[in-house]
Order: C-alpha cells, then sequence, then structure tokens
C-alpha cells in the first residue's frame, strides 16, 4: 500500500508563536520550528500500514526552507522518501491555496492513501485534509482514532461529537488522524543515519503546474493581529485540609450552590 | 452588505437542532442580509423548520435523503448544496465548526474555489465581509476580511454567539431540495455508530463541569468526579491524557481537538493546563484548578488554585456538598 503522509512543520506548541504585527505572517524566526505533533501521529500511522502491507510511504510538505526539518524528521521515522513545495508566493498561504499545492504534489505519483492530522495545530482550521480530498476526487474520513485495512477497504473509527462511527471505504481515500490514534515512534539512530541517502525533492508551483492558480486569488487579507486577552492569574493557595472549603466558597459566592 | 442571503448550515442531533445552528441564525439576523435562510440535510431536517424559523431563518431549504446519515456528510452535502448555491446565490454561509460543519465547508471551498475561515468568533459585515478568529489556541487574534468571491464561507467555534428566539413570527418557508448523491461517495459508509448513554447535562451545557486528568492517575477516580458533578448538577470533562489512555471516552474530551465549554465554573483537577486543552474551557465565568505541583501552567488562568492532592480535595469537597445538601 502505498502512502502519501502530509506534514507541516509548525511553531513549538510548547513556546507559542508570533505574528508579526507588519506582515500579518507568522515570525518563524521567533520560534522553535518542528514537525506538527499531529503529524507524527500520522507519519506513524502510515508507517503501520505499509509494513503491514508492503508499498512505501511519501512524505509531502508545503512551507518554508527550514521545512525540510519536518520531511527529514518523519524520513528518519522511516517515511522512504520526502517533497517539499517551497517558494515564496506561497507565504501565508489560505487553506485552500495549501490544499491546492498538496494535491498536486500527491497526484505525482500513484498512491492509496493520504494521511493528514485532523488539525495543525498553528493555524488549526481542519479544512486542508476535506478540501484535498475534493480536489483528489476522493472519500475523507475525518478524526480517525483507531484505523486498519485489508489492503483494499479501509476501515475507521471516526470520533463524532457524540460518541463514535465505524466508516468502511475503498481506496483510494484522505484520513484525518486525531492525536493519540497511536504511540508514534521515535527515529532510531539508524533512521537519522539513513535520511541523507533518502530523496528528498525540493519544487515550487511552477514545476507543479500550479503558477496561475496558486496562491487562490480569492482575497482573505489578514487585516489585524492582537494578543488575544489574557484571563488573569487568581488566588493559589496549598491544599493545609481547607481547599475543599475554599472551592465552597467560590461555588456559594457565584450561586450554583 | 450586498443583497444575496446569508445562509445557516444547521444540524440536527438525536432529533434536535443543534445548538451552533440557533447561535450562528441569532447572530445572522444582526448582519444586515435581505433575508437569513438555513440549510439543513438529513432524515430529521423537515422537523426542524420550526425552531430554525424561531431563531430567523425566512427560508429552510432541507433535503431529507438518508444518505447523509448512511455516508459521509462532506461530499453529498456540498454536491447538493452547489448547484443551489449557483442559484440562489448567498452571500455568506455560516457554519458551525463541527465535525461535519468543518468537511462540508472544506469540501465546497475546493470544489466552488471559494475562500473560508475557521475557528471564528465574531463576524462584521459592512463595506467588507470581517471575521475576527483565533489561532496558536486562541493566544492570538486575528481579522480577516473576505476579498470578493462569494459566497464566503465562515466557520465558528462553538458558543461564539448566544441563541435566542424571536417573538413568535410566520412559519418559515420550507423548500426541498433534491439530494445530489454521486456514486463515488457511496464508497465510503458509516457502518455502525454508538453512543455512550449520558446522565446529567450534556458537557457543553453544564452550568459546572468537573474535568479530570492524568493525575487523577486511574479511571476509577472518574467516579469521585460522577459524585461531585452529580452533587453540582453539572457534568464531567476530561483532557486528552486521560481520553488516550482509555479512562473515559472522547466525547469527554476539552479542548482544540475536543469540547469547548463556558459553564459558570470549570474545575480542573490534575490537569496540567497544556495549551491545548485551555483552549476549550477558558471562556468559563470562573475557574478553579487542583493540582499538586504549584509550576503547573493551569494555575496562571485558574479564579482559585489549589496546590494539593486532588483525590484528597474532591473527596473532601463532596463530603462538604453532601453534608450541605444533605
Ligand atoms: C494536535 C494536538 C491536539 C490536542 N488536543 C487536546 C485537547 O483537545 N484537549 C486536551 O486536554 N489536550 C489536548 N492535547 C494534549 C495536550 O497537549 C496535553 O498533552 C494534555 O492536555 C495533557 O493532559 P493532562 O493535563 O491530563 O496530563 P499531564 O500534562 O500529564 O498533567 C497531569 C497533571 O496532573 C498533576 N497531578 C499528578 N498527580 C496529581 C495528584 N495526585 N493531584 C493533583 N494533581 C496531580 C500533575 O502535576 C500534572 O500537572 C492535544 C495535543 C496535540 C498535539
Ligand atoms: N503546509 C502544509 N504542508 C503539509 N501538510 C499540511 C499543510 N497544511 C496542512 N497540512 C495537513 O493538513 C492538516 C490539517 O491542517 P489545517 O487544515 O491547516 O488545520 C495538518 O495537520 C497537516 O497534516
Amino acid at each position: 500500500m502505498n502512502v502519501v503522509v502530509c506534514v507541516k512543520l509548525v511553531p513549538d506548541p510548547n513556546t507559542p508563536g508570533q505574528l508579526d504585527p507588519e506582515t500579518h505572517r507568522l515570525r518563524r524566526d521567533l520560534a522553535d520550528a518542528v514537525l506538527d505533533p499531529g503529524d507524527e501521529f500520522g507519519v506513524e500511522a502510515g508507517l503501520q500500514l505499509a509494513e503491514a502491507h508492503g508499498g512505501e510511504v511519501r512524505v509531502v510538505s508545503m512551507g518554508p526552507e527550514r521545512a525540510v526539518d519536518a520531511v527529514r524528521k518523519a524520513l528518519a521515522m522511516g517515511a522512504t522518501k520526502g517533497v517539499l513545495v517551497c517558494d515564496d508566493s506561497l507565504r501565508g498561504a489560505d487553506a485552500l491555496t495549501t490544499a491546492k499545492v498538496l494535491a498536486a504534489a500527491i497526484r505525482r505519483e500513484p498512491y492509496d492513501l493520504v494521511i493528514t492530522a485532523t488539525e495543525s495545530t498553528d493555524g488549526y482550521s481542519g479544512i486542508v485534509p476535506q478540501a484535498l480530498a475534493e480536489l483528489l476526487g476522493v472519500p475523507a474520513v475525518t478524526f480517525a482514532s483507531e484505523m486498519s485495512s485489508d489492503g483494499s477497504l479501509l476501515t475507521a473509527t471516526r470520533q463524532t461529537e457524540r460518541g463514535s462511527e465505524t466508516v468502511v471505504t475503498g481506496l483510494p481515500c484522505v484520513v484525518a488522524v486525531t492525536a493519540g490514534v497511536n504511540e508514534p515512534r521515535y527515529p532510531t539512530l539508524r533512521g537519522i543515519m539513513g535520511v541523507k541517502s533518502k530523496p528528498l525533492e525540493r519544487l515550487t508551483p511552477t514545476d507543479l503546474g500550479l503558477a496561475a492558480s496558486v496562491p487562490t486569488p480569492t482575497g482573505q487579507t489578514v487585516v489585524s493581529v492582537t494578543m488575544a486577552g489574557q484571563r488573569q492569574a487568581g488566588e493559589v493557595v496549598r491544599d493545609d485540609g481547607d481547599g475543599a472549603h475554599r472551592i465552597v466558597e467560590l461555588l456559594a459566592r457565584l450561586r450554583v450552590i | 452588505m450586498a443583497n444575496g442571503p446569508v445562509w445557516v448550515f444547521a444540524e440536527v442531533v438525536d432529533g434536535r437542532v443543534a445548538p451552533g445552528a440557533l447561535e450562528l441564525l441569532t447572530k445572522a439576523r444582526s448582519l444586515g442580509a435581505a433575508d437569513v435562510e438555513a440549510v439543513c440535510l438529513g432524515p430529521g431536517a423537515r422537523e426542524a423548520v420550526g425552531e430554525l424559523g424561531r431563531h430567523g431563518a425566512s427560508t429552510v431549504y432541507i433535503s431529507i435523503d438518508a444518505g447523509f446519515v448512511e455516508l459521509l456528510m462532506g461530499g453529498p452535502g456540498a454536491d447538493t448544496l452547489a448547484p443551489l448555491i449557483a442559484t440562489r446565490k448567498p452571500e455568506l454561509i455560516l457554519f458551525p465548526g463541527t465535525h461535519d460543519g468543518r468537511d462540508l465547508a472544506g469540501r465546497l471551498a475546493a470544489k466552488l474555489d471559494l475562500p473560508v475561515i475557521a475557528n471564528g468568533l465574531d463576524i462584521e459585515t459592512g463595506a467588507a465581509i470581517t471575521v475576527t478568529s483565533t489561532i496558536f489556541g486562541v493566544t492570538q487574534v486575528v481579522r480577516t476580511e473576505f476579498g470578493e468571491r462569494r459566497p464566503a464561507l465562515a466557520l465558528f467555534r462553538p458558543k461564539a454567539f448566544t441563541a435566542s428566539a424571536l417573538p413568535a413570527g410566520p412559519a418559515p418557508r420550507t423548500v426541498e431540495v433534491p439530494a445530489v448523491i454521486d456514486e463515488r461517495h457511496r464508497r465510503a459508509r458509516v457502518v455502525d455508530r454508538s453512543t455512550p448513554v449520558a446522565t446529567g447535562p450534556a458537557l457543553e451545557e453544564a452550568t459546572v463541569v468537573v474535568s479530570g486528568g492524568r493525575g487523577l492517575q486511574e479511571p476509577a477516580n472518574f467516579e469521585l468526579l460522577h459524585e461531585v458533578a452529580g452533587l453540582l448538577h453539572g457534568a464531567v470533562g476530561a483532557s486528552r491524557a486521560a481520553v488516550d489512555a482509555g479512562w473515559v471516552p472522547y466525547s469527554m474530551q476539552v479542548g482544540q481537538t475536543g469540547k469547548t465549554v463556558k459553564p459558570t465554573v470549570y474545575i480542573a483537577c490534575g490537569i496540567s493546563g497544556a495549551m491545548q486543552h485551555t483552549v476549550g474551557m477558558r471562556g468559563a465565568q470562573a475557574i478553579v484548578a487542583i493540582n499538586r505541583d504549584p509550576e503547573a501552567p493551569i494555575f496562571k488562568l485558574a479564579d482559585l488554585g489549589i496546590v494539593g492532592d486532588a483525590l484528597t480535595v474532591l473527596r473532601q469537597l463532596r463530603d462538604e456538598l453532601r453534608s450541605r445538601s444533605g
């Protein structure tokens, strides 16, 4: 089974990123950037399926030159080859543009399955997987918390707002996995050493034949960026046996008891 | 705002109109559009019309094909709405940021080459349509203006607006729309559904939410949360660490990839306060945190922080609440 996993470079979620107030774009220079922790689950899921059914795992990313680190991490985990689409014209790309670029990069070779995360940790629009599926003309199973395949059909457990549902779909398809779908492996030393010998292509929208429609000329312009109002920390007390009572007092003050 | 109608995508869950639709209709009424209309797909659509009307829809487009629940919503929904969009020319479509809402908006964006903004908290219409949304887990607020392509698609976080019904008025016009369900969409089928039986108020609607994280140490300790929540007529939530450990079902997860709650009081027990968790609960009127680590990030946003053992404090809290009510 040939699996394509979409991977994104994001500011380290443990040190939230900053937007540049002038350009309204992510200041990638300020934050440490990492392979989106959400995408590590996707890479792991792809590797497990390829191990069970044969085939290879390709990773595809769109992002700045630095996103090559995210691709390399996926290669170190065990992916076979990587593609990074990188171009100045794609800076600040919206979800639809991203999906167009990823779809074009994915279509260059036959595939059975495309895996993404449910939503990226920075933008978290959760739009890309569905847009990608529409452009590729295949079904999309989002919020997949479990998946397995017999090689021709894929069965996924999909989280819903109220519980879960089991979805059976033919291939090819797009699956957006949730965090927790598996336990992502750590790259081994051998894996890390092996990255250099794996193919890693860099492409532009022109290479993909996209120049005219990308970025999508829909006009969606960020007009301002501000820090959200932060909640103020209140009182922090050590529990000396009256912690529960303090909570009861607060509940009474708020008239919930 | 130009002349086209504003649409709201309305979902029916367990035979009830989902709250997101009513919140969005309420907001849509204030946008100065000539018409506010709702779109409702699936077997329960006809029964939803009255309630959608009371919240401001003058027309409700319904399509009651069973395919909308037996298959995934995204593909069939987008194919059904595309011709309707072409004839009715809505200016703007508001979607709740639910699983189906996102699936449908993403599909429509790609199918019709439309701009889409997710995670909206507010929207203004004037010369331009401007959506306020959050990124980086609500640490930053972004205002984005739609360009000229129509309709503009916008997804909103749950509870971005407060629903309110109108005084009784005429029933809305119902327009039945043929479902367009392509053969290729039949390749993906929902073969089974399971909904854990819930007791007490729904997590998203409860005035008190008592949540547990990895610090509760084992699944049996969630029983204590249920006891406390029961005494407060509240609901129990969880962090993703507790869900991933298999202690509680995903439907209890609060946060970025779970539910958004806005209770009067949120009590976080043994939860560290990762950004992906706080996104889902920082709108609470008051936050209480019990954590044995004084450096836990949750204390940065708690109104009352108790540094101590969650189980000890919860047992005492249960006993004190019992004696008050007893
Ligand atoms: C893409 C993505 C999406 C995510 N979405 C979500 C989401 O929707 N919701 C969510 O919650 N998380 C989400 N996360 C995970 C999030 O980053 C954290 O890992 C998670 O919230 C941690 O859960 P926790 O606080 O229960 O566990 P931990 O971080 O392990 O914290 C446990 C806490 O319990 C305390 N503790 C231990 N023992 C006791 C005791 N006896 N008494 C009191 N305190 C004790 C510890 O001091 C610690 O602070 C997401 C992550 C990613 C990458
Ligand atoms: N620039 C990108 N490069 C590769 N994958 C991406 C990119 N943007 C989004 N994705 C994938 O799509 C998922 C959902 O992204 P989003 O819709 O932005 O929340 C992400 O978690 C990734 O798996």
